[in-house]
């Protein structure tokens, strides 16, 4: 007897399949932030005037310089998409490194900033901190939350792009076969839009 | 794939040996078991310290619990029967097992996922069991976590709370993989509208899974991180706000009561047909109705806030909107009943457990009117009655369709048929346990007294020895029923393929089913999938 072969087999190659996974996760994670929004919403309207004047205090360039960076490394990400799919292995794998490079750099000057922060006492705990006005002390908390949640979705997308190079050393991502790629691209675009809304929010509403 | 000279393929059961063919296999029907095993276990675990609380309620003041004790117990009983054991039963077991096969396939589109989410459930519950014996004792908050009293305990909230996280993501993605299932895998000529109830019903669950649990999450982190850090997001002696708790923690809540019930909902709308032995009443009308239930879920959540202090017109729309969930849940009901109605019905346990879900989820639904009603909700707010309430729900609602889909697919699963006359025995026990408990506390709650108490006043203790008494029979008749269904997985009958002469494709298949499911093209009627006229043919070829 012939064995019946399934037309709809889950375990075959399904790239629009896994894409739409990727999609429909990146719904649970702008979800994950909705619920820090509308948190940050309640709470800009309670202490209205305290948070605007720590938000007078964050430093403008530090944030915009970070903005720019992630939008270009949003860039090369696509790039190396595009290089990808016409067959440019080498191209592609050192657009990645170079939005890994990015990647690293944004953390750096997050670093820096929380160093900074932390250096003057402005962190839960220090005297500082303690003695600050209720709003301020919660704008520096959500401040302090929503971007170290971003950071961490930072290292976890260069993670994601550093094992794409793996694979396509490997020869398991081709121009044939991209959608492991486009997938880790999709959630770094992700990573780029929540900052593109975190940076007006700590940075630019006064 | 290589062609096989062997006719007979052997079934899952056989393909692989040894545990680690089991806990990191791929295939849906392994990972629906793994699940299933877990899942009664906890089970067991949340009946007996239901057990215990109803043991405790015997008589008024301290009977065999300290107050602390209690308020750990009832705790623990909620978090593990909502997070370990509602949230995930009948989508993790019976949607993973039967999805893939109703569609026509031979597993969930993304495999490893699915797999990663069992791992994750796994990593969960054990966090969620270390409370109880790592730091400084299990939480005592009650399964919501209500600020500021979560902020300030000094039980171990933190370690239950990322366990509750971490479990939510299991059930993210379970949702994910369903979703992508559905639209990718059904079998050709299986349009939306051909698709069996149950797979619809699955769809959206799903939906709610995937966009209501990263609020509860991101919700529960933040007590972790107010807890951790001392800021007073919720914590109003710190300048948060408690009611904002509430709001996001039921944000989610709400509608996830709705994934416990859809999926339930959906296996009735295939036991009935196949009980009935024609076409389901109102085909698109229970599909759709899934649909706007999981819609309208997400507007309601305020009305387990009535007497938080929201502003009065919040109230009165969620109290509204309220209502409008009752229409979709009675389209639900009246299709149901409209399908038994006149048709050949043959009797089976999983048909008499589906109507007993029908008669306790009547009397959960219309207890949910009377709370969902503004003026009545500020009298009965956290009583007895509200516990009634969610039990004739979710255990008389789900958990019995559980059960019921157990003794519906336990052949098909198994490949063995279990004894019916014990399974009928068990299922009276149960059944007249259950309303006795509830009803009980229905009553005294009605009355007056409130939840989560572990004494009362005097007036109250015939009603409360009524419930506990009823608490024994129940007990009972669950034991009897698990005893005949394990028992029975070894040493029952042979089952058929089609043993209740169903038509949808689980029964065109053996049982119990080879690794791939399938041997041959299913057969599909082109008049949807409750189609009777093309039984004979399916048992000619099985």
């Amino acid at each position: 007897m012939a064995h019946y072969e399934i037309p709809n087999s889950g375990l075959k190659r399904d790239d629009e399949g896994k894409k739409m996974g990727m999609w429909l996760f990146l719904f649970t994670e702008v979800l994950l932030f909705g619920g820090l929004f509308l948190v940050y919403a309640m709470y800009r309207f309670q202490y209205f005037d305290e948070f605007k004047i720590v938000a007078e205090h964050m430093d403008i360039t530090l944030g915009a310089i970070n903005t720019v960076i992630l939008i270009a490394s949003s860039l090369t990400v696509a790039m190396s998409i595009t290089a990808m799919k016409k067959g440019l292995d080498n191209v592609a794998v050192l657009l990645i490194i170079i939005t890994i490079f990015l990647a690293l750099s944004f953390m750096v000057n997050k670093y820096f900033e929380w160093s900074d922060h932390i250096h003057h006492g402005l962190f839960p705990g220090f005297d500082t901190f303690q003695h600050l006005e209720r709003g301020e002390g919660m704008f520096l908390f959500l401040y302090y939350f929503m971007t170290g949640l971003h950071g961490l979705h930072v290292v976890v997308g260069a993670v994601l792009l550093g094992i794409v190079i793996k694979r396509i050393m490997l020869g398991k991502i081709t121009s044939e076969n991209i959608v492991f790629q486009e997938n880790a691209g999709l959630y770094w675009h992700l990573v780029d839009l929540i900052w593109i809304y975190l940076f007006p929010l700590f940075y630019l509403l006064h | 794939m290589t062609e096989t000279t062997t006719t007979i393929e052997k079934s899952f059961w056989h393909e692989k040996k040894g545990l680690f063919s089991w806990i990191f296999t791929l295939d849906h029907k392994r990972i629906a078991l793994l699940y299933l095993y877990a899942i009664t276990t906890f089970f067991v675990v949340g009946m007996t310290l239901g057990f215990l609380m109803r043991l405790e309620l015997i008589a008024p003041g301290q009977t065999i619990m300290e107050a602390t004790t209690y308020n750990k117990v009832f705790t623990f009983h909620g978090v593990i029967m909502i997070f370990l054991v509602i949230i995930p039963s009948i989508p993790a077991v019976f949607g993973n097992f039967m999805l893939p096969i109703m569609l026509g396939t031979d597993d969930v589109a993304l495999p490893r996922l699915n797999l990663f989410s069992w791992w994750l459930y796994i990593i969960g519950a054990t966090m969620a069991l270390l409370t109880l014996v790592y730091g400084p004792g299990s939480a005592d908050t009650g399964w919501t976590f209500y600020a500021p009293y979560s902020v300030n305990t000094d039980t171990n909230v933190t370690l239950l709370l990322l366990a509750a996280f971490v479990l939510g993501f299991s059930s993210i993605l379970t949702g994910l993989n369903f979703i992508v299932t559905i639209h990718r895998l059904r079998a050709p000529k299986m349009t939306w509208f051909k698709m069996p109830l149950f797979a619809w019903s699955l769809y959206a669950t799903a939906w709610i899974q995937l966009l209501a649990t990263p609020i509860v999450g991101i919700t529960l982190l933040m007590v972790v991180a107010e807890r951790t850090f001392g800021i007073g997001l919720f914590d109003p002696a710190l300048g948060g706000d408690p009611i904002l708790y509430q709001h996001l923690f039921w944000i989610y809540s709400h509608p996830v009561v709705y994934v416990m019930i859809l999926p339930a909902m959906g296996i009735v709308s295939e036991i009935l047909p196949t009980a009935a032995q024609r076409t389901i009443f109102g085909y698109k009308a229970i599909a759709l109705s899934s649909m706007a239930i999981a819609f309208l879920g997400y507007f309601v959540w305020g009305h387990h806030m009535f007497t938080s202090g929201m502003s009065g017109e919040a109230r009165v729309i969620f109290s509204f909107v309220t209502y409008l969930v009752a229409i979709p849940t009675a389209i639900k009901v009246f299709n149901w009943i409209a399908t038994l109605y006149k048709g050949s019905i043959h009797m089976t346990p999983n048909l008499m457990w589906s109507t007993s879900f029908i008669f306790n989820f009547m009397i959960g639904g219309l207890t949910g009117l009377i709370l969902g009603a503004l003026s009545v909700d500020v009298h009965v707010h956290d009583t007895a009655y509200v516990v009634a309430h969610f039990h004739y729900t979710m255990f008389g609602g789900t958990i019995f369709v559980f059960f019921g889909a157990m003794h519906y697919w336990f052949p098909k699963m198994f490949g063995r048929m279990y004894n019916k006359r014990l399974s009928y025995i068990s299922l009276t026990l149960t059944f007249i346990g259950f309303n006795v408990t509830y009803m009980a506390m229905l009553i005294v709650g009605g009355q007056g007294m409130p939840r989560r108490y572990y004494d009362y006043l005097p007036e109250f203790t015939v009603l409360n020895q009524i419930s506990t008494v009823g608490s024994w029979v129940l007990v009972i008749g669950i034991l009897l029923m698990i005893y005949n269904l394990v028992r029975s997985a070894r040493k029952g009958e042979i089952a058929t393929a089609n043993p209740w002469n169903g038509v949808t494709l689980e029964w065109q298949i053996p049982s119990p089913p080879p690794l791939h499911n399938f041997v041959k093209a299913p057969i599909l009627s082109d008049k949807g999938p409750y189609d009777f006229s093309i039984l004979e043919q399916i048992n000619k070829e099985n």
